[in-house]
């Protein structure tokens, strides 16, 4: 699914936030729209609105006259949606999409910034500050979902790096949304000093989950797969001072060839270090991002690790902690781990294949990411339907 | 695009590693066992201590990995995790949080029955002699209601408490009243026979939330025999009583302890069996209280005890096969030494801490008044004992009974971790400190180790459990987990009478 386009900016000074309509709206409502024009129109038609996007060029109408930012000769339009909420790029002249109303998978994008740089990283980090930039994108999108949808996201990057942009920012997502669940990926590093822990606790905003990784329960382990001495010891001591405020966690493992020798270790860690966590995630590799240039590193077929994961998975059910299994088709777990995969991949880039299509379990199905177009087992398949329940015991 | 760096920029490169405290035991032959002080252990091969304790362990090593883990050792690469150990053992000794929760108060010793191991009835129906008089249970409550923690469990036990049924009427009245003034939480439970739990008894159970504990020590011939009574119909009784008492208050509230007597040794079938009839989904192989039984054959009660391990063991085995068939049945001492191992919690069972729960865990107020550490500890002062008689209600205040001299002596031998024998016992974690059990039994509060009755059956039952463990049978550990996880009548046995 297509998220960003590009044109050519004309009068577009800073970023512009703001919500789509392809049909146009009355004048007194079009302070926050973004007008996607596709036939030519008069700047009465133009006038009033946030800004205008068009594939046209401006020699084919008489566009330029209107008086608003705008984008013109965009490359693609047909995802825009009414309703979507859109931000238009100053200097790169792009149009990313950051909001679908329609969507379960919506996320508040922070910073490209990283204090990791985990070996599979599927969101590269870049080291300038973007902070400032995206807060205020965000700031004026919490405004005008508020009072929010069910579900939102925060990602990165990193987003502790913000610091107290980052409590600026949970202060209004709780007071603008606060139904909203929230989800926030971090690595859960600096919540080892109790300081930083006690100020982003204490917005409390009891929707939030946290989604920390931990690739081993060995040290050096993590340290190698995040790129960064110490991480281990921090985030764990990071989940400590968490759990101290009773804050909700979710710890999140990467299943590939560096954490699945260790897994089942890993998880009897967890429970007897991090008992206190709400959910453990072990996730499918993303074949994007850092992963297909580690790819001799990391990558391992999933058929080969489900002994691992099995007794993994076995360890934290039986002690009562919820697990779940993220990102891995049905074909390629042993039946016995059915009933732990999710459907988790956001829409926006879940795939089924060909062979899916003819696939007796494919509603069940979490099917794969887009980008396992370009790596991906060999094994997968097509299963036969469900036998049906015998009628005699 | 940023640098990758390889795994061995991750390792600081130092040589060699410390060791944090644990504790080791040879398993078998080719096994040791390896225990650190929040209980987390290694089933090791043999010559791995020797291995650690000469800094030979090859760094990078599976087995290297694990124990640092597991945080038996720790590197330069793992210092800064000290902080989370730390919090495990906190998590380990939390039940300490709060002081003594369970509080029994001995509201008769009148009773109809006439039991074998049970030193403290009397037959009389003198109503003044051994009853709790309104003043003593007033100021037994305004005591209880000094201790900080916020979960309270008041327990009424005898006697037959329900010949003072009055008596507890008056006391759970008062003690809810005091209860919502002092902002605590309360528990009742009333630990009876069941003879005397009349509809209108259960019906006032059931309306003020009251559970019950009663005694079943097997099938007739042997529960009858075991709790004589005058008709020798207390095994109908018990039965009667159970099925009226789950009508009335619900199943989930009725909870059935039994106890080991010499006679029932050879029945630990027959016993789990008649938990099964009687539809109980655990039990409790209640090893054998050492009063009157223990004390009077001291040099028999190694031989003794092998005798109740073998019981154990059988009655094990049997329930383990029971699980293996879909069959629902726990024993509950397994339940709570499993937990202490396959675990980061503690348990809330009084007879099996460090420190001890002794005075610590639980007091006992006496229908006149005194106040004991333990249920033992009263049963020692109707043998003309009163060391752990730790003061009066009537005459001392709360400061002078929790920091007599009495709780004194007691505590100062309430530690296994400081008692000689237990300090270097790797089973040390998952076992507990008895002072009142040696005393009584070897007329010492620290107590011989090697010839310690509690001490051998903790260590067999432990061995016997981590043999099981080391199997790494998963049916089996599921089937651990799921007695650990369920919580059912466990906060009813936080401390099992001894008599009911």
């Amino acid at each position: 699914m297509r998220l960003t386009t590009a044109g050519i900016p004309v009068g577009v000074t800073s970023p512009v936030v703001g919500r789509i309509t392809r049909l146009g709206v009355a004048e007194e409502e079009r302070r926050e729209r973004i007008y996607v024009v596709t036939q030519p129109a008069t700047s009465e038609e133009l006038s009033g609105y946030r800004a205008v996007l068009t594939p046209l060029k401006p020699t084919e109408t008489s566009l330029s006259d209107a008086l608003v930012p705008m984008i013109h000769s965009l490359r693609d339009n047909d995802h825009l949606r009414d309703n979507d909420i859109v931000a238009i790029q100053p200097t790169s002249s792009f149009v990313r999409t950051i909001y679908r109303p329609d969507s379960s998978h919506n996320s508040l994008f922070v910073t490209e910034r990283c204090s990791s740089n985990c070996l599979m990283c599927s969101q590269p980090p870049k080291d300038r500050d973007d902070t400032d930039h995206f807060l205020a994108i965000n700031l004026e999108l919490l405004r005008l979902i508020a009072p929010g949808p069910e579900y939102l996201g925060i990602t990165g990057g990193e987003p502790t790096l913000l610091g107290a942009k980052l409590l600026t920012l949970l202060t209004r997502l709780k007071d603008d949304c606060p139904d909203t669940r929230v989800h926030m990926l971090t690595n859960g590093r600096l919540f080892a000093w109790p300081a930083f822990t006690r100020s982003f606790c204490e917005v409390h905003n009891p929707n939030l989950v946290l989604g920390i990784p931990l690739y081993a329960d060995d040290p050096i382990i993590h340290d190698y797969v995040v790129q960064a001495k110490h991480a281990f010891d921090q985030t764990v001591l990071g989940l400590h001072q968490l759990a101290r405020w009773g804050q909700p966690i979710e710890i999140r493992v990467v299943l590939h060839k560096i954490s699945v020798p260790r897994l089942p270790q890993l998880a009897e860690y967890i429970y007897r270090n991090l008992p206190f966590v709400t959910h453990v995630a072990l996730m499918g590799l993303e074949p994007t991002g850092y992963t297909p240039r580690n790819k001799e590193k990391l990558w391992i077929d999933p058929t080969e690790y489900q002994g691992e994961l099995e007794q993994a998975v076995e360890t934290l059910s039986v002690r009562g902690m919820n697990v779940s299994l993220y990102n891995l088709p049905f074909c390629l777990l042993r039946p016995s781990l059915w009933k732990f995969a999710r459907k988790s991949i956001s829409d926006w880039k879940n795939v089924f294949f060909q062979e899916c299509e003819r696939c007796g379990v494919l509603e069940q199905c979490g099917g794969l990411f887009q980008s396992a177009e370009r790596l991906h087992s060999p094994h997968i398949k097509a299963l036969p339907p469900p036998a049906p329940p015998s009628l005699v015991a | 695009m940023r640098q990758f760096y390889t795994i061995e920029t991750y390792q600081s490169g130092k040589a060699g590693h410390a060791l944090l405290p644990f504790r080791f035991l040879r398993l078998d032959h080719d096994r040791e066992l390896l225990v650190t002080d929040v209980g987390e252990y290694a089933i090791v091969p043999t010559g791995t201590t020797d291995t650690l304790v000469h800094n030979r362990l090859e760094p990078g090593s599976t087995l290297y990995k694990t124990l640092k883990s597991k945080q038996v050792i720790y590197d330069t690469d793992s210092a800064l995790l000290l902080d989370v150990l730390a919090t495990k053992y906190r998590t380990k000794k939390s039940f300490l949080n709060g002081f003594a929760k369970l509080h029994i108060f001995v509201v008769t010793l009148r009773c109809d029955h006439s039991c074998h191991y049970c030193q403290v009835s009397r037959q009389t129906a003198d109503r003044t002699l051994y009853d709790m008089s309104p003043e003593i249970a007033e100021r037994a409550l305004q005591l209880m209601m000094r201790v900080p923690a916020k979960d309270l469990t008041l327990e009424f036990q005898g006697g037959e408490p329900l010949l003072a049924f009055e008596t507890i009427k008056y006391t759970v009245a008062r003690a809810k009243e005091l209860a919502a003034q002092h902002d605590k939480n309360l528990q009742i439970v009333i630990c009876p026979n069941l003879a005397f739990a009349s509809h209108d008894v259960l019906a006032y159970c059931r309306d003020e939330n009251i559970k019950l504990s009663t005694s079943l020590d097997g099938p007739a011939f042997l529960h009858n025999a075991n709790r004589p009574r005058p008709g020798n119909n207390s095994y109908e009784l018990t039965i009667e009583g159970i099925n009226r008492a789950r009508e009335v208050i619900g199943s989930q509230n009725v909870a059935a302890v039994m106890t080991t007597t010499r006679r029932s040794l050879d029945y630990p079938i027959e016993i789990i069996d008649e938990y099964r009839r009687q539809e109980f989904h655990s039990i409790f192989l209640r090893p054998i209280s050492p009063y009157g039984f223990a004390v009077k054959s001291k040099h028999r009660t190694g031989y003794e005890m092998a005798r109740f391990l073998d019981f154990y063991k059988k009655g094990l085995a049997y329930i383990l096969d029971l699980n293996r068939q879909g069959v629902n049945m726990q024993e509950v001492y397994a339940k709570i030494i499993l937990t202490k191992i396959l675990t980061p919690y503690p348990t809330g069972y009084v007879d099996l801490q460090s420190p001890t729960g002794s005075g610590t865990g639980v007091l006992v107020y006496n229908y006149n008044g005194a106040v004991y550490a333990s249920d033992e500890s009263r049963m020692l002062a109707e043998m003309n004992d009163e060391s752990f008689r730790l003061g009066n209600v009537m005459t001392d205040d709360y400061r002078t009974i929790l920091t007599g001299t009495a709780m004194q002596r007691l505590l100062s031998a309430s530690c296994n971790e400081a008692l000689p024998g237990c300090a270097d016992c790797a089973l040390q974690p998952y076992c507990g400190a008895d002072p009142v059990f040696h005393h009584a039994t070897q007329g010492d509060l620290f107590g011989h180790r090697p010839t310690s009755g509690f001490c051998f059956k903790n260590m067999e039952i432990i061995k016997h459990l981590f043999r099981f463990i080391a199997e790494d049978d998963r049916d089996l550990l599921r089937t651990f987990f799921t007695w650990i996880r369920d919580q059912g009548h466990t906060d009813m046995l936080a401390e099992v009478p001894t008599c009911a």
